[in-house]
């Protein structure tokens, strides 16, 4: 009974029961950041890895819920995934390029076409950089 | 060996299958429960296990319990259930029963709890009725409408849905899949919700039509 007594409590519980499932080899990035993000496709029982290319303007959730939306143009047309950041689905996600921006979700991205629809690179040091 | 424990309802989270499929799961802690007393049918007229789960604090239990509780040598619980044993292997009073042990390899569970109480509720909540519009020349409101015709029968027909009290009542949830067991932390995470409030006390057992 003692066990029970020394389990964390109430939502910190639930934290501890997410915990196995989160990833730990996330890389540190920001909304506005390029990334590469490996996602794996099941195809006529076959597994293989496609990249999506694209900025991500948003980041939403915590924990095991964590999302981030990706979006690019193709072929002028834009197309947008919201990836479960945490799902064994996503194989690998690698920044390409930093983004400097000023607002936590990019949706304006989706009024703007062509040049209007940039991001200024950030070459700024970011704190997580320190290791 | 018993098919049912007692446990506590902690609350709802999700993790991912093999597939990368977010699954819903409910974390229950199960156990571990001690044998309080053990009933035969000649002595108690019935065979049965009687347990007990839950921390108690020691002022808060009353003589006859305490004396109950000393005579199977196990320190104060909060609530006791009779179960029935199962298998060749009775359990021994003041036997510890754990998850990992009852509830290994068992694939589905039903889940027993006490639904939220939501109080005197109108027929809208309580029995999913539509109510009336807001527009268009809707005048009922959330009411219920006519409860029926006037000579024949002239009486309201036995059942007949109308407001009351509503929840805080004994659910069964059947056949619930058990994603992950922890016998470590003594927890069970089972598919889908579960009745009750976190802190709820639950009955999980076997699943019976399985």
């Amino acid at each position: 009974m003692s066990k029970q007594n020394d389990q964390p409590k109430g939502q910190d519980l639930l934290r501890m029961v997410e915990k196995p499932y989160l990833k730990d080899n996330i890389p540190p990035f920001r909304v506005g950041d390029m990334l590469d993000v490996g996602i794996r496709i099941r195809e006529a029982g076959k597994e293989r890895v496609q990249t999506f290319h694209g900025i991500c303007i948003a980041r939403k959730g915590g924990g095991i819920r964590e999302t981030i939306t990706v979006r690019r143009v193709v072929q002028g047309q834009g197309v947008e995934r919201i990836l479960p950041l945490h799902s064994p689905s996503i194989e690998s996600i690698k920044v390409v390029r930093r983004g400097k921006v000023r607002r936590a979700k990019l949706h304006y991205l989706r009024e703007r076409a062509g040049r209007a629809a940039r991001v200024r690179e950030d070459f700024r040091k970011r704190p997580e950089d320190k290791k | 060996m018993v098919k049912m424990l007692i446990g506590e309802k902690k609350g709802m989270t999700q993790i991912f299958d093999d597939s990368g499929t977010l699954v819903p799961v409910t974390v229950l802690q199960v156990g571990p429960c001690v044998v309080t007393q053990v009933k035969t049918l000649a002595k108690d007229g019935t065979d049965a296990v009687q347990i007990g789960f839950g921390e108690a604090k020691p002022g808060n239990v009353n003589k006859p319990l305490r004396g109950h509780f000393a005579k199977a040598g196990v320190t104060a619980r909060t609530v006791l259930k009779d179960v029935v044993p199962e298998g060749d292997q009775m359990p021994q009073l003041g036997d510890e029963l754990r998850v990992g042990s009852v509830f290994d390899g068992v694939s589905h569970v039903d889940v027993i709890g006490i639904s939220k109480g939501r109080g005197f509720a109108g027929v809208v909540r309580r029995h999913g009725f539509s109510g009336s519009p807001a527009t268009h020349g809707g005048r009922f409101g959330r009411h219920g409408g006519s409860i029926g015709t006037s000579a024949t029968p002239a009486h309201v027909l036995k059942g007949k849905k109308m407001a009351g009290h509503m929840g805080a009542e004994r659910i069964t949830v059947r056949n619930l899949e058990v994603v992950k067991l922890d016998a470590d932390h003594d927890l069970l995470l089972v598919k889908g919700s579960v009745p009750g409030c976190k802190g709820g006390y639950v009955l999980v057992r076997k699943a019976l039509r399985r």
